[in-house]
């Protein structure tokens, strides 16, 4: 902690960047030389943010414990009817009563 | 062109809920794993992807070699990909400096509130791309330096329920979009190839083969004539 910036981590920072901005800008490179989209490239378009968020909570919910799971169960049932606020804030409230309780 | 900025700044408020904690964690996370508070701060100000600053991290931890954790980092940001592919009809008037920094800003929810508010009409201005981005940007760097110094106060975050927050603000995402053609197909299909994949290759690659398989299912499925995509819900960051 005596150092602000050590070579390697910010070597790793710098790269990580580069390689983040290139995924950001990348689907623009791609897609501005395509002139008309294919119907099926446009239906493979429209599936991403669902195929990819999905990946983000699946896998949490199998691996997590039961808290975890109780928890992603009740936020998903508060989320067929109201914003991801309530959602999260139900979920959390699942979270800590059950590691209170339970331990 | 003000109101559009701040109409933006308000719009991404309510994401402060879940950027917030996630930002502390990341800070406290960076700094329990080797980082120093600066190094967490720069990385925060530059990356600007949260969980791809998270698996970078912890794979520094494991003492991976860089290239590994180079290319984790991008697999983990693949989706922005095709997330920038979505949003450049709706900004496609941005003057290129313009788009070169709003590809920057181009986090899960600027693009879902982007994608949004282009596919109801609404004319994005630039004004309002940098207000909605400015909130999040601003709240991610500050409160991960924050977290990063007090880190060590915070310990395990599981303690504080923080761990389950994540998830959850992605399912809302998911849920965001689930008036869209195929919606359950597609969430079924990428839900359990991205557990068979942790389980069968590791972490991180299940998020891109699991997103992969249900973009390959939605393109495989028979077009749907003229599906306009329907609006999602304007309540979902």
């Amino acid at each position: 902690m005596s150092e602000f910036f050590t070579p390697y981590m910010t070597l790793l920072i710098l790269v990580g960047a580069v390689a983040t901005y290139l995924t950001r800008i990348g689907g623009y490179l791609l897609i501005s030389r395509l002139k008309n989209v294919p119907p099926r490239v446009d239906a493979a378009l429209n599936a991403v943010p669902a195929a990819v968020l999905t990946t983000l909570v699946a896998p949490a919910f199998f691996s997590g414990g039961l808290d975890v799971k109780v928890a992603m169960a009740v936020s998903l049932v508060i989320g067929l009817g109201a914003s991801s606020i309530p959602m999260l804030i139900g979920g959390w409230i699942v979270v800590m009563l059950m590691r209170q309780l339970i331990g | 062109m003000n109101s559009d900025f701040t109409e933006g700044l308000r719009g991404s408020t309510p994401i402060l809920v879940s950027t917030i904690p996630f930002a502390a964690l990341f800070g406290a996370i960076a700094v329990s794993n080797g980082q120093t508070v600066a190094e967490a701060t720069l990385m925060s100000a530059i990356v600007f992807a949260g969980a791809s600053q998270l698996v970078g991290i912890e794979l520094f931890g494991h003492s991976v070699p860089l290239w590994v954790i180079v290319l984790s980092i991008f697999a983990v940001n693949f989706r922005h990909i095709l997330y920038s592919a979505a949003i450049t009809p709706f900004i496609a008037h941005f003057s290129p400096l313009q788009k070169a920094v709003s590809f920057f800003l181009l986090t899960d929810p600027q693009f879902a509130q982007t994608l949004t508010r282009g596919e109801t009409g609404r004319r994005v201005s630039f004004a309002w791309y940098m207000g909605f981005a400015t909130t999040i940007y601003v709240g991610w760097v500050s409160v991960s330096a924050i977290g990063a110094g007090f880190g060590r106060l915070i310990g395990n975050p599981a303690a504080w329920g923080f761990d389950v927050l994540l998830p959850i603000y992605f399912m809302g995402l998911v849920l965001g979009f689930r008036k869209r053609s195929n919606f359950l197909a597609v969430v079924f299909v990428s839900a359990v190839v991205s557990v068979l994949a942790q389980q069968l290759v590791g972490s991180p690659w299940h998020v891109s083969i699991g997103a992969l398989a249900g973009v390959i299912l939605a393109a495989l499925l028979p077009p749907k004539a003229a599906a306009a995509p329907a609006a999602e819900g304007e309540d979902k960051p």
